[in-house]
């Protein structure tokens, strides 16, 4: 980093933190969402993304004449990956900035951390990460994919023949909720297809781990006593890095015990020697090597803003699926505001089922009438040698989002709000 | 209809490349049609060009795995840069890149790529290329790979690759009609430390319906014997695994704390900045292979070398100004201090995160680093680990000849001792603290170097080490050595048995409880200090 680009750090910093002071005069002529996304501490190295991605969405609704003829002013927010002060952030941006709507958090202890803030003040919250479902909540629009758009096609190409044929499974995750409940969902959706008890192992290592030689031994054993092993990976965070250069390490290859990866994507990989993941797979909902105008046009519009607006190591920034849910999240809210001509909270709600958008996942988008939910594509893809994707199998169309999984017992009769 | 159609354009075109270049020998056309098929037909031709071998077998498998491969306006091409040709002949092709529809490459087709290339390189004139393809191949032996081992078995002379090649064999005719051959093959595979061997072997002593699987008694009999020699020498190498994830999560956890145990076993400095400058470290080893990479780009292997002076002097350089700016004022005042230190912590994870950004930073293992040794198949030793307990070794020895066989030394002792002393006998206390705050940050710094081999790099990396380091030392014992290296090892291995027996996360929490323990029943630690200076 030079030293011009250290100082447009700093200055890119500080007009941040201006724009997170709250605005004295009342200008009625905009109209204020929130930014609610860690900026430090652990979750910083994803969620940043996240916010730049939102504030250039913002600023490119701006330039194309607003909302309703409004500016829109983006209050931004760091709750400093800080689960509690989520909520007091939460309650900031509603009650003192009278934001119209919230677009942030990530990790789904977060969003459980604010739930009842946006329902308290009958707020909106835009969620734009995959997660693990079993949760409606009435003033949350969940942009990423539900479990049956992400978690169950990636197992179901991995029984394929074309995906290997698995028959054994390994359910690795980091131990906190989304991996425990995603894993609850699979180990019963694996047993619907008459996979064996024996042949499911299920382990959990703490948040920040990096030593992962007892764990891939264990692996190795598991796939060593039979049938073709298959790895669902839904470690979170930095873990990944030392998980998988273990794993190459140990002479693990893709190959012969395929990793699927619910948590790894563009953004991840950026800090990582990608040589010994290369045919590892994710499953998403969007890559940023898909082609079509509208992924080609986001990808660039996001470089040229991470350009102008000095992001440390602009020049390599890649564009992933949250970003894209942050991005089309944002132009569903601005389409149901447009259709209801008020930003009022219920009468947004009352808009937006039904909202459609040309997104850069290469489909169109339509947000679900009753469930809050977006019907998304899946895609499947194989970590390339540059960290990139090269999608191996996807959906024909995008498919509607199950939030209550059918392999839960009880959860019939809960699809919607 | 169509496809007849173009398979009469493709001989006809194949006859003109043949009258163009007779030389050239062609693939039989029907032999690749198979590619632009289903799936399965895929993967079968490739296997069947693998077994086929020759020069245009390999040339089609290698525009396969490159994704150069495809199919244009019918016909299978080959992209080469911006000319088409044919895949079964070779012949150019009047066609546009862009209009060929290459295939796109997935696991399974890679993994039958895999194989298919190790059958072609059976033929090779290299000896260790012939042994890595037959031990690919005996993992990923199929009935219709039989007779080609039996063809290179008859001519291959070298006693290792017949040994795999026999043992590959030997898996397939496992299930053979003939008892003799079951019988060979049984007693063959006592050979193998595989455990999926084992399966194989173990399948044949199950009784279905009242029956044994395996009729024969003597076959039987073989079975379990291999069964059991299999089993012993799978137990044995998987002992020696967790042994050595054992001493290589200590010699971790040594050069962790490594640098605490002087800076605060020695000269009593709670520095709550120790993880920090395990970070300095690791950043100095990035900025390094950045050099390298711009300008040796020959070298770049031998980046971590270089990397040592490096890795030292910077945080060495930062803990001395840590200590000449802030901890030379509360010395004796250890609340203070921490409190200090902990800011100044702060303060470095967010200059790291301003100068290098918020994301991780990139290492590559060097080369040689990669990969590592395997005792049996799923016990690996990788090479980064056996290098890391190495350095922790050679960094161990330097401070122990630093400690005892140095002026410095005997002076950083001396003062530990009595400081009031020491002074008295013309000893600089002031400079040799300075200096020792440096040595032991230094060493921090080496231990960063180690750790940005095997973990990421990033602001907050020396959070997650700082608890340990502490650990390490208060266990060991403060004020000595050789206490850290013993509770490292001891940590290192109990942890990594209770992980392989409970489970990651359970081990961390055990591991905890003990160290609380232990502390309670025995304050001093391990290894206390004797004598006069013990209630200093």
């Amino acid at each position: 980093m030079n030293r011009r680009t250290f100082v447009q750090a700093l200055a890119l910093s500080a007009s941040i933190a201006a724009i997170g002071l709250p605005v004295g005069a009342h200008a009625a002529d905009t109209i204020k969402v929130g930014i609610l996304h860690s900026l430090s501490g652990t979750m910083a190295i994803s969620e940043t993304a996240l916010k730049n991605v939102a504030l250039m969405t913002i600023e490119e609704i701006n330039a194309k004449g607003g909302v309703m003829g409004k500016k829109l002013e983006p209050v931004v927010v760091d709750p400093a990956s800080n689960w509690p002060l989520f909520a007091e952030k939460a309650r900031q941006l509603i009650s003192q900035d009278k934001v119209a709507a919230v677009f942030g958090c990530w990790t789904s202890v977060s969003r459980k951390s604010v739930n009842p803030v946006f329902k308290e003040l009958n707020s909106l919250l835009f969620y734009p990460v995959q997660y693990e479902g079993e949760e409606l909540e009435k003033n949350v629009f969940y942009t990423g994919a539900a479990p049956n758009q992400q978690a169950i096609p990636a197992v179901e190409y991995l029984m394929s023949a074309e995906g290997g044929g698995a028959k054994r499974f390994v359910l690795l995750g980091t131990d906190y909720v989304y991996p425990r409940t995603t894993n609850k969902i699979l180990r019963a959706f694996l047993k619907s297809k008459g996979v064996a008890e024996a042949d499911i192992m299920e382990d959990y290592t703490p948040f920040g781990h990096s030593d992962y030689q007892t764990i891939i031994a264990k692996i190795k054993k598991f796939a060593a006593e039979g049938k073709k092993t298959a790895v669902i990976s839904t470690i979170n965070g930095d873990s990944n890095v030392p998980f998988y250069k273990e794993l190459g390490n140990a002479g693990l290859k893709a190959t012969d015990v395929p990793v699927v990866a619910f948590s790894v994507g563009e953004e991840e990989l950026r800090g990582v020697d990608t040589k010994p993941l290369v045919g590892h797979l994710a499953a998403w909902n969007y890559f940023m090597t898909l082609k079509n105008p509208e992924n080609d046009a986001f990808a660039k519009k996001y470089k040229d803003w991470a350009k102008k607006n000095g992001v440390p190591n602009a020049d390599t920034v890649v564009t992933n699926d949250p970003m894209e849910a942050t991005y089309v999240g944002i132009y569903m809210w601005k389409q149901a505001v447009e259709k209801a001509k008020s930003t009022d909270t219920d009468k947004v709600i009352a808009a937006i089922g039904g909202q459609t958008f040309k997104s850069p996942s290469g489909f169109t988008l339509t947000m679900d009438k009753t469930n809050h939910h977006l019907h998304k594509p899946v895609y499947i893809g194989e970590v390339r040698a540059d960290g990139q994707f090269d999608v191996v199998w996807k959906t024909k169309e995008p498919i509607r989002a199950q939030p209550w999984s059918p392999f839960i017992a009880g959860n019939e009769g809960k699809q919607k709000i | 209809m169509l496809r007849s159609g173009f398979t009469r354009l493709l001989c006809g075109l194949a006859l003109l490349g043949m009258l163009a270049a007779p030389a050239r020998a062609a693939l039989d056309e029907a032999k690749v049609a198979g590619l632009a098929g289903d799936f399965q037909s895929r993967l079968d031709t490739i296997e069947a060009l693998g077994v086929a071998g020759g020069d245009d077998a390999r040339r089609v498998l290698d525009a396969l795995e490159g994704g150069r491969l495809g199919l244009a306006a019918g016909v299978l091409v080959i992209v080469a840069g911006d000319s088409v040709v044919s895949a079964a002949t070779g012949e150019k092709l009047d066609l546009a890149p862009a209009a060929a529809e290459t295939f796109t490459v997935n696991n399974r087709v890679r993994r039958a790529l895999g194989t298919a290339r190790a059958a072609l390189a059976l033929a090779a004139s290299d000896r260790d290329v012939r042994l890595s393809a037959a031990r690919t191949l005996a993992d990923n032996t199929t009935e219709s790979l039989l007779p080609m081992f039996e063809r290179a078995l008859a001519k291959e002379s070298d006693d290792e690759i017949r040994s795999v090649l026999a043992r590959a064999a030997a898996r397939v005719n496992l299930a053979s009609a003939d008892a003799a051959k079951r019988l060979k093959a049984a007693e063959a595979l006592g050979e193998s430390s595989d455990p999926a061997v084992k399966n194989l072997l173990a399948a044949l002593l199950e009784k279905k319906d009242g029956e044994w699987v395996e009729p024969s008694s003597e076959v039987r009999a073989a079975a379990d014997m291999a069964i059991h020699t299999i089993d012993r020498r799978i137990a044995t190498a998987e002992a020696v695994g967790t042994l050595f994830s054992g001493l290589s999560l200590g010699s971790i956890l040594l050069l962790a704390a490594l640098g605490l145990a002087i800076t605060y076993g020695v000269m009593g400095v709670i520095n709550m900045a120790h993880g920090e400058l395990l970070m300095v470290g690791a950043y100095a080893t990035f900025l390094v292979q950045g050099l390298f990479r711009s300008y040796l780009p020959a070298y770049v292997d031998w980046y971590v070398a270089a990397a040592i002076p490096a890795a030292f002097l910077a945080a060495a350089l930062v803990g001395v100004a840590m200590e000449r700016l802030v901890l030379r004022h509360l010395y004796g005042r250890p609340l203070e201090s921490l409190l200090a230190t902990w800011g100044l912590s702060l303060v470095l994870i967010q200059a790291a995160r301003v100068v290098f950004g918020p994301q991780n930073v990139e290492l590559a293992n060097p080369v040689w680093m990669s990969g590592g040794i395997a005792l049996a198949a799923g016990v690996v030793l990788p090479w980064n680990r056996i290098v890391i307990v190495g350095f922790a070794v050679f960094v161990l020895l330097l401070i122990w000849l630093m400690m005892q066989r140095t002026r410095l030394g005997m002076f950083v002792r001396a003062v530990t001792q009595n400081r009031a002393m020491a002074g008295c006998v013309g000893v600089p206390t002031a400079r040799v603290d300075t200096l020792a705050f440096a040595i032991g940050s230094g060493v921090a710094g080496l231990g960063g170097l180690a750790l940005s081999q095997i973990a990421n790099v990033g602001p907050a990396m020396g959070t997650g080490y700082i608890v340990d380091a502490f650990m390490v030392v208060v266990l060991g014992g403060v004020g000595q050595l050789a206490g850290a290296v013993w509770a490292a090892l001891g940590l290192g291995i109990v942890g990594k048995f209770l992980e392989g027996w409970a489970g990651a996360v359970i081990a961390k929490i055990l591991v905890l409880v003990f160290v609380i323990v232990f502390i309670q029943k025995r304050p001093q630690g391990i290894f206390a200090l004797k004598g006069r200076f013990a209630d200093m």
